[in-house]
């Protein structure tokens, strides 16, 4: 039995006057108790199918054609078309929050800040089914316990900024499912959380979904998620249905070139050396091998390393200060005892899990924030120089050797400025050249990154994701620098324009002879990156390995858990979710004896397994004991 | 937690009362001569002849021949002691020149403000669940001329409207007869007739202020996932826009009562000029000009602690009302 059949489903949104279609004609199901997957690109129209199953459409869209067929299990002989009801009448409101749950990708903004978990639960509880105080809460306090909180009763009047966001969405969760509903909508529920949690939270989903006989319409773009989650696949580009079916079928024998194609533009893990991803776009026509002038790379041995760093340790104190001295203060250590070296030409990889200081770490390289102690060492091969001491002068005149690409490309560009201004603001902060050379810089700056130099004019706005974080890279490259930190420079695009930001900067990196430091939490693209990997957990380097060596020797218990818990678009490797570490990969207390500190207080060191392979572990560990 | 939180915004308010005492004691000094110099002018220019023996006397009574610091220092203690000087314009002790004013004011104040919350919040609930409906336009056209128009011109519009219209005589805030009465049933009444006037032109500019910002507010968190999660529950959008976007934009007005409080005190001054209303504020602007200092310093020196008390109490009106502020503490480095 179906429980949701969409068919011929037409969505229009009307902007400014102007009528759009963004969803043309789609058709799905939706069995009773199973998971379908909904795969598609931001702006492919998934989410607005979501919303108008849920009778939540903004303003300015509405159902134009076709119907939303709901039939509860629990009245069978019934079939509801929601799209025919009225958008915030009593009968949508039934459903909603009753028999269709609904959870969302960000778990932050999607509980008030000012509302306690529990009363934000109750609401739900005492919306559909009316109960008596003592009892709701006895019924919300078993929900959160069967979501994973250890003390539901406290749980229960926390607020949700207290709460990771791992917990967050399993409050969320909680609140979907408080009333049992019939069908669960998720609307890329782990895309903000790290993959740890990500696993933990789609074993919960399955764990609930097999409990409850709820069936789950699984918004996404991670073929990874699906191939781990889904019985049936429907893939969506453009408001229309490419491609549908059993799971199987669709990964087996993907038929659908937009299909193939995504299939082929996500990095993984068993890239051949030197393979390329196939990106839908490339951002430039590829340039002949002969064109390249690469600068000769310095695989010398002896050669000193571009980048030094050496025992940096960053504490941040937290708390109320009373104004008398005293107070809760606790400190953290954000970055502690972290060395490392890039070579020149290098890409070296950084990742871990969110709040393990890979970003602290690339603030006191680029001099954003001072380190309690510890050095960092740049030797461009003319000069030697100790970032941390630079002043005044030095210090903007070194500014020029380290350049940044961000995460967010919306953020990160001025709204108010024209790329023109954006490109050339570096130039003329650091007098490079007169007018007209600063000009033809940025032209040639354009052409680097595949972009046509008559948008120079425009705004960023008027650029998608990928175009935007293109101008970003533009950017950076301006000074011409010798080292790029780019701190997750393609979490925030979809995959095929992932696809193609990596190969461009793989090909940069080529061209110019640059050295990376690659800072992400997605262990396929970094292994697709880089040369070398650090893996950072809780402010310290726990592993630090070649990138073929990481991938198949890995030795620290956290890198093994992080790739555990990688989804792979793959059906023949399905994820373990019961492997998955229950208090997060990054809880010490779950590793093994010889890579915590002693507990007589003596401190961990990296032991060299070989072949510039370190983790850290106790010094007096074994090596066979630890490999 | 909270408790420590008080204490210390408290005891924040002395440093800040200090600075603001001596500025508003600088700048009422920083004209040449003082309200004796003044008086002889102004005397002179009337052609009236000035006793200067007696003026000559008077400065050293009230130790205007001493230094600055000096005449600061005595300022300040006597304020501390509750003593807030001597009026030389009225001859009578500054606490009873503006007492007597102050009920008035402070009535036509508080009119003033809840007229402004309860036409203004409705509206901008309107304006922003509606946004770019005929009657979002046409509620933010009324507001703006409400914004626009300055408050005197559309005192004397209304005055003479309230006239030809409704008889009433605008001069003052009641009818002449009761001007020296105690306050009776009859009084009152009056007072009630008159007010509506002042309240509304006064309050206008203030209403169209806060549609404004109930609207922008307002319009920010509809924006806000929670609200879909909320919406996604399956409760009813009146309920929903209550409970939570509702109470998320009243951050921002609860921050605003701490301006609230000295402006009961201050009233309008310009319109209560035009309407002769016998409030504080031509009395201040007055005292200003004729460079009565203590008149001006210290009534500008209680408006100036009102402000602080005013912006105590809103921060702690959202300590209580939003939980990120009282539980987060402050991240320091």
């Amino acid at each position: 039995m179906d429980i949701l059949r969409i068919s011929d489903l037409r969505i229009g949104f009307t902007i400014h006057g102007l009528a759009r279609e963004v969803v043309k004609g789609v058709s799905l199901r939706v069995p009773a108790g199973k998971t379908v997957a909904l795969v598609g690109e931001s702006g492919s129209g998934k989410s607005v199918i979501s919303q108008a199953i849920m009778g939540l459409l903004p303003r300015a869209g509405g159902i134009t054609g076709g119907a939303i067929r709901f039939r509860d299990p629990l009245a069978p002989q019934e079939v509801i078309d929601i799209a025919a009801l009225e958008p915030e009448g009593r009968e949508i409101r039934e459903l909603r929050g009753g028999r269709i749950g609904m959870i969302f990708q960000e778990p932050m903004s999607s509980l008030s800040p000012v509302h306690t978990i529990g009363n934000q639960i109750e609401e739900a509880l005492q919306l559909h089914r009316p109960t008596p105080k003592a009892e709701a809460r006895g019924l919300i306090e078993a929900m959160l316990k069967r979501v994973g909180f250890k003390d539901p009763p406290r749980a229960y009047d926390t607020y949700s900024f207290e709460l990771s966001g791992g917990l967050r969405q399993r409050a969320m969760l909680a609140m979907a499912l408080i009333c049992q509903p019939a069908l669960l909508i998720a609307d890329e529920p782990t895309t903000a959380l790290d993959v740890t949690i990500q696993a933990q939270v789609l074993d919960l989903m399955r764990d609930l979904q097999a409990e409850m006989g709820m069936a789950i319409l699984l918004i996404t773009h991670d073929l990874g998620v699906v191939a781990n989650m889904a019985d049936e696949v429907v893939v969506i580009y453009h408001g229309e249905i490419m491609e549908s079916g059993p799971v199987e079928d669709i990964f087996r024998h993907p038929r659908h070139p937009y299909l193939k194609a995504l299939l082929k533009a996500s990095p993984h893990f068993d890239m051949q050396e030197g393979e390329r991803l196939v990106a839908l776009r490339e951002a430039r026509p590829r340039q002949k091998a002969a064109a390249r002038v690469a600068r000769p790379r310095a695989a010398k041995a002896d050669a000193a390393p571009l980048l030094s760093v050496r025992d940096l340790r960053k504490t941040y104190t937290t708390g109320a200060r009373s104004f008398f001295g005293k107070g809760s203060l606790t400190t953290i250590t954000a970055v502690d005892g972290v060395s490392f070296d890039i070579a020149r030409g290098e890409c070296l990889g950084l990742v871990g899990e969110s709040g393990c200081g890979k970003t602290t770490v690339s603030k006191i390289i680029m001099r954003a924030v001072t380190p309690n102690a510890g050095t960092v060492t740049f030797d461009d091969g003319q000069q030697r120089c100790d970032i941390l001491a630079l002043k005044g002068e030095e210090l903007r005149r070194f500014r020029q050797k380290v350049q940044m690409i961000f995460q967010d490309p919306v953020s990160s560009l001025s709204p108010r400025m024209t790329v023109m201004n954006i490109l050339r603001e570096p130039l003329v902060i650091h007098e490079r050249g007169d007018g007209d050379e600063q000009f033809a810089r940025v032209r040639s700056l354009m052409e680097d990154v595949g972009l046509d130099p008559r948008f120079l004019s425009r705004y960023p706005h008027s650029f998608s994701g990928g175009q935007r974080q293109r101008i970003g890279i533009a950017r950076a490259l301006a000074l011409d620098p010798e080292l790029i930190i780019c701190d997750e420079p393609v979490s925030a695009l979809d995959v095929s324009v992932q696809a193609q930001i990596l190969n461009l900067l793989k090909d940069l990196q080529a061209e110019r002879g640059l050295t990376f430091l690659f800072i992400s939490h997605n262990l396929a693209v970094v292994n697709y990156m880089a040369d070398r990997i650090a893996v950072m957990a809780n402010g310290r380097i726990v592993e630090i390995a070649p990138r073929h060596a990481l991938f198949t020797t890995p030795v620290h218990p956290y890198t093994k858990a992080l790739l555990r818990s990688v989804p792979f678009a793959d059906l023949d490797r399905k994820l373990d979710f019961k492997l998955v570490a229950p208090g997060g990969a990054s809880d010490m207390s779950h590793w093994a004896p010889a890579f915590r500190p002693e507990p007589d207080g003596a401190g961990l060191a990296p032991l060299a397994l070989g072949e510039g392979h370190y983790v850290l572990a106790r010094p007096s560990a074994d090596i066979r004991e630890v490999a | 937690m909270l408790l420590r939180y008080i204490l210390k915004r408290i005891l924040l308010m002395i440093p800040t009362l200090f600075v603001t005492s001596v500025l508003i004691f600088t700048v009422i000094n920083l004209p040449e001569g003082d309200y004796f110099e003044t008086l002889a002018a102004e005397m002179q220019a009337q052609g009236e002849k000035a006793d200067l023996s007696r003026i000559e006397f008077l400065k050293k009574e009230y130790g205007f021949d001493k230094p600055l610091p000096e005449r600061y220092l005595h300022w300040v203690v006597g304020l501390l002691q509750g003593d807030m000087g001597y009026s030389f314009e009225y001859q009578r002790p500054v606490r009873e020149v503006v007492g007597d004013r102050l009920l008035l004011t402070m009535m036509v104040s508080f009119v003033t403000i809840i007229f402004t919350w309860i036409v203004a919040f409705p509206i901008g609930i309107y304006s922003a669940t509606h946004q770019y409906s005929w009657g979002d336009y046409g509620l933010t056209f009324l507001g703006l001329i409400g914004l626009a128009v300055p408050h005197f011109l559309m005192a004397l519009v209304f005055m003479y409207f309230a006239n030809v219209w409704f008889g009433t005589s605008i001069g003052g805030l009641v009818d002449p007869q009761y001007l020296n009465q105690p306050m009776s049933w009859a009084k009152l009444r009056s007072v009630l007739e008159h007010l509506w006037i002042p309240v509304i032109i006064i309050g206008a500019g203030g209403t169209a202020g806060m549609i404004r910002s109930v609207r922008a507010n307002l319009l920010d968190e509809l924006q806000k996932q929670y609200f879909v999660t909320a919406r996604a529950k399956g409760l009813p959008p009146g309920r929903a826009l209550r409970k939570y976007p509702l109470r998320m934009s009243l951050n921002f007005f609860v921050s605003d009562i701490g301006d609230i409080l000295p402006s009961i005190v201050s009233g309008a001054e310009i319109v209560a000029i035009v309407l002769s209303l016998q409030t504080t504020g031509p009395l201040l602007i007055r005292a200003l000009q004729s460079q009565d200092m203590y008149l001006a310093g210290s009534f500008l020196m209680f408006l100036s602690t009102l402000t602080v008390v005013g912006v105590l109490i809103s921060d702690i009106a959202l300590a209580i009302l939003d939980p990120r502020i009282r539980l987060q503490g402050e991240a320091t480095k």
